[in-house]
């Protein structure tokens, strides 16, 4: 199954950690060689952050050990990662907002040539090294993250869910990079829930499930079905079907939602769509064209300039969050940090807005609010084993949370943004699964997806937003990913107009 | 240029508003001349030295209470060594008490890093032990300082060559203070230790990341702010040539200077010049509304809304420079 450990620039075998009562790891174990890019899977809770942390110093071990290189000093912290020759990307970019992208580059002790090479490479030719980070767009940060890891040439890169919140651009220029890395005789972890890109330049993929390696394969065609089968474990699999079931979208009286030219900031210029009771409408589009604008307009985050929302027929206009969440419309933000309190409890983040209405100053209605924050997290099967404090849950689970709290509620219309960012396949069919749900129960929901291979499989119909308008309308059927990629792009032109109106 | 000016914007406005303050104050009182700049630069050193280590503390993403007790502590322990002495040795006690400093404020981060308590339960302790410690080395105002040591923070600047009327409004104390503050926050500023300030201070994790140590930095900065604390201890002994035990109200406005001087108390943003500078401003302040015979009690609603309104509106400007 592996190879002789003397090939293998970054070995860790039997690495086991447990928080507490909570046993994260029990045996991961990870092999990658020179001039290989090994996929790291592992579904929701499976431990795969555990072992990253573990891997790049932040954590360490109770058991087991990480070998770079041969040496069998353990890996005490990033810095010593670091200088023994494993240089990570995180999710979450790690550049320090207050500084530029000289200063930054000083702190790492990163050679700016190489640098510079490495951003245009990756396709930010003009980029400026006075620029101030905390100014720069979640995209280019990824894109400098990645090229301050390889200009300083590291004898292993990782790389966890590099592509994510990527624009498709950008995307295709880091996979050829990233191939070419390997292909110079670098050792590469990758990690993401993609299986395009797994299978588009992995060699290898390791499979974690409840902290245990259980498979170490070899990539080929169709291995895509064997690798899911490992993650979810027995039984599972059955289960995972394409989540959509009878769309009973009614050629309908009044769209639960209307919204006529909607315009505000300079990205958002001219939307109009209707969503309909019992529909889930996807949103496509690229990075910036006006998508982020659309929800926080529709969540009450911000004003628009011009044109008109309706709910159920009434005009309205969202002063306050609250003034949407009165009117059915409740947002899942792209960013799970900005809905949670990370510090407070599971059952406490559902309850928020049960306790938050307007007029409820007096007592909490105890005996309710727990039923219904009990019901909340058995249909989205929380995993509660670390319920105290929201940050000690892994990802997915966090994103379970901020979907719960509107399910308590009751949903009327769900505005969800990007929902499965940098979650695992298992969650996701779920939430996919749960989306169909709610809107076979009557609930509307915008569904806005940076995957375009989720929107068939979640939705009913897609608008494309591009350059601040709908450029187009899809129904599920024709949304196989050229066909909302090159509408994405603007490039359709055969069909006219807003014509997100179903005539 | 334009670049270098937008980014100082703020130290460049404070240093406008203590230039029209400073006329204010001739306008008011137009005997204030020399003798004034120099009681001026003499009360406002132990102020300005607390409020740059403060200052860099509070970059470094942390705040230190006890600031103004360790000042007690070196100002007595100065006094105490000093009493009597003179020539090399007080030069000795000198370098003894910044040493003191450094490691009081070690230890204050120390004690942060190991034992993960809030740094603002920390330093709330360790002002009363500090406290503590200097009413055990001296319980009443006391002891001495060697004369030179006097000599070096009174009157104007004489320069060997230069007429005197040359160089003599320039207060020696605010020579000393440019010399102090110049003397370490200008190498730090310039190595990696500053940088690793400013991004531990902005985000802690990015930079545990980036592969700061992080701990290590967060102690560096507190004994950095201890350091100041100990040349803060040591002006106060020099203008009063004793040492007093008691700490003086330099804490929070330690904090007021900083926050005026353009240091979010966040961490990560700010330099040392603006909290400097903000210093005099609030010094100049209180001396234009003693002089206009403003009722004390009324001077300090006045010097408390004037820093609210500064802040707010460097707020708006930031915001507005954003937009654009």
């Amino acid at each position: 199954m592996t190879e002789a450990p003397s090939l293998a620039v970054l070995d860790a075998r039997g690495v086991a950690k447990r928080f507490g009562a909570v046993v994260a790891l029990r045996d991961a174990s990870l092999q990658v060689n020179r001039g290989q890019i090994v996929a790291l899977m592992g579904a929701n809770g499976a431990g795969k952050s555990t072992f990253v942390k573990i891997l790049t110093g932040a954590l360490r071990p109770d058991s087991g050990h990480v070998r770079i290189k041969g040496h069998d000093s353990l890996v005490t912290s990033p810095a010593t990662a670091r200088r023994s020759g494993l240089v990570p990307v995180y999710q979450e970019p790690s550049l320090i907002p207050d500084l530029d992208v000289a200063a930054n580059l000083r702190l790492t002790s990163t050679p700016v040539d190489p640098f510079r090479h490495w951003v245009r490479e990756l396709g930010l030719p003009d980029l400026r090294l006075d620029a101030m980070i905390g100014r720069l767009p979640l995209a280019s940060l990824r894109i400098l993250d990645l090229a301050r890891a390889l200009a300083v040439s590291p004898d292993v890169l990782m790389l966890d869910e590099m592509t994510a919140a990527l624009p498709t651009d950008l995307v295709d220029r880091v996979l050829s990079v990233v191939r070419a890395q390997a292909d110079a005789g670098r050792a590469v972890i990758y990690i993401s829930h993609r299986f395009t890109e797994i299978a588009a330049i992995c060699d290898r993929a390791t499979v974690l499930r409840d902290g245990m390696t259980v498979g170490d394969l070899a990539i080929e065609p169709g291995i895509e079905e064997r690798i899911v089968n490992l993650m979810l474990g027995e039984g599972m699999a059955a289960a995972a079907t394409s989540a959509r079931g009878g769309a009973a979208r009614a050629a309908e009286q009044t769209p639960r939602l209307r919204v006529r030219g909607l315009r505000t900031g300079t990205r958002l210029t001219d939307v109009t769509l209707d969503l309909a009771r019992g529909e889930v409408l996807g949103v496509v589009a690229l990075e910036g064209q006006g998508q982020d604008e659309l929800f926080d307009v529709l969540a009450g985050n911000r004003r628009a300039t011009g044109g008109t929302v309706e709910v159920d027929g009434r005009a309205v206009t969202f002063r306050h969050p609250a003034d949407a969440i009165a009117a059915g419309l409740t947002l899942v933000p792209g960013d799970r940090a900005h809905a949670l309190l990370m510090a407070r409890s599971v059952r406490e983040n559902i309850a928020l807005p049960l306790v938050a209405r307007l007029g409820t100053w007096g007592a909490i209605p105890m005996r309710d609010e727990a039923e219904r924050v009990t019901a909340a997290i058995a249909r989205l099967q929380i995993d509660t084993r670390a319920q105290g404090e929201v940050r000690r849950l892994s990802g997915g689970n966090q994103q379970k949370v901020t979907i719960a709290r509107w399910i308590a509620r009751g949903v009327e219309t769900l505005l969800l943004f990007d929902p499965t960012r940098g979650i695992d396949i298992r969650t996701k069919r779920q939430i996919y699964a749960l989306v169909r749900d709610l809107a076979d129960q009557g609930a509307a929901v915008l569904f806005y997806t940076s995957e375009l291979a989720e929107v068939r499989q979640a939705c009913d119909r897609a608008v494309v937003i591009f350059n601040g308008r709908v450029v187009d309308v899809i129904e599920a059927a024709d949304c196989d990913e050229p066909t909302l990629l090159r509408a994405a792009y603007g490039l359709t032109g055969t069909r006219t107009g807003p014509a997100a109106v179903p005539a | 240029m334009t670049r270098l000016l937008a980014n100082n914007g703020w130290t460049v406005g404070l240093a406008v508003l203590l230039a029209m303050l400073l006329i204010a104050t001739k306008v008011i009182q137009p005997g204030f001349g020399v003798s004034g700049l120099d009681s001026l630069g003499r009360s406002a050193l132990p102020f300005a030295l607390a409020t740059v280590g403060m200052a860099v503390v509070v970059i470094a993403g942390g705040i230190d209470l006890s600031i103004a007790a360790m000042m007690a502590v070196a100002s007595v322990t100065a006094a105490v060594l000093m009493d009597g002495v003179t020539g090399g040795t007080s030069g000795l006690v000198v370098i003894a008490v910044l040493g003191l400093g450094l490691a009081m404020g070690a230890l204050n981060g120390a004690l942060i890093v190991v034992t993960r308590v809030p740094d603002i339960v920390v330093t709330l302790a360790m002002l009363f032990v500090w406290q503590g410690v200097a009413l055990l080395i001296l319980n009443a105002p006391g002891g001495g300082i060697a004369p030179w040591l006097r000599g070096l923070i009174v009157g104007g600047v004489t320069l060997p060559g230069v007429p005197a009327e040359w160089t003599a409004w320039l207060p020696r104390a605010v020579v000393v203070l440019a010399v102090c503050v110049a003397a370490v926050w200008l190498p730090i500023r310039q190595s990696k230790l500053g940088l690793r300030f400013y991004a531990v201070g902005s985000d802690a994790l990015a930079a545990f990341r980036s592969g700061v140590p992080v701990g290590q930095t967060r102690i560096a900065a507190y004994a950095v702010c201890g350091l100041f604390a100990a040349m803060g201890g040591l002006a106060v002994t020099m203008s009063t040539g004793i040492g007093e035990p008691i700490p003086g109200p330099y804490l929070l406005a330690s904090v007021a200077a900083v926050v005026l001087g353009g240091v979010t108390l966040g961490g990560g943003r700010g330099g040392v010049l603006g909290p400097v500078l903000a210093v005099f401003v609030l010094r100049v302040v209180r001396l234009d509304l003693t002089l206009l015979s403003v009722d004390p009690n009324v001077a300090a609603i006045v010097e408390g809304l004037i820093m609210v309104v500064v802040v707010m509106f460097g707020g708006v400007l930031a915001m507005r420079g954003r937009r654009a």
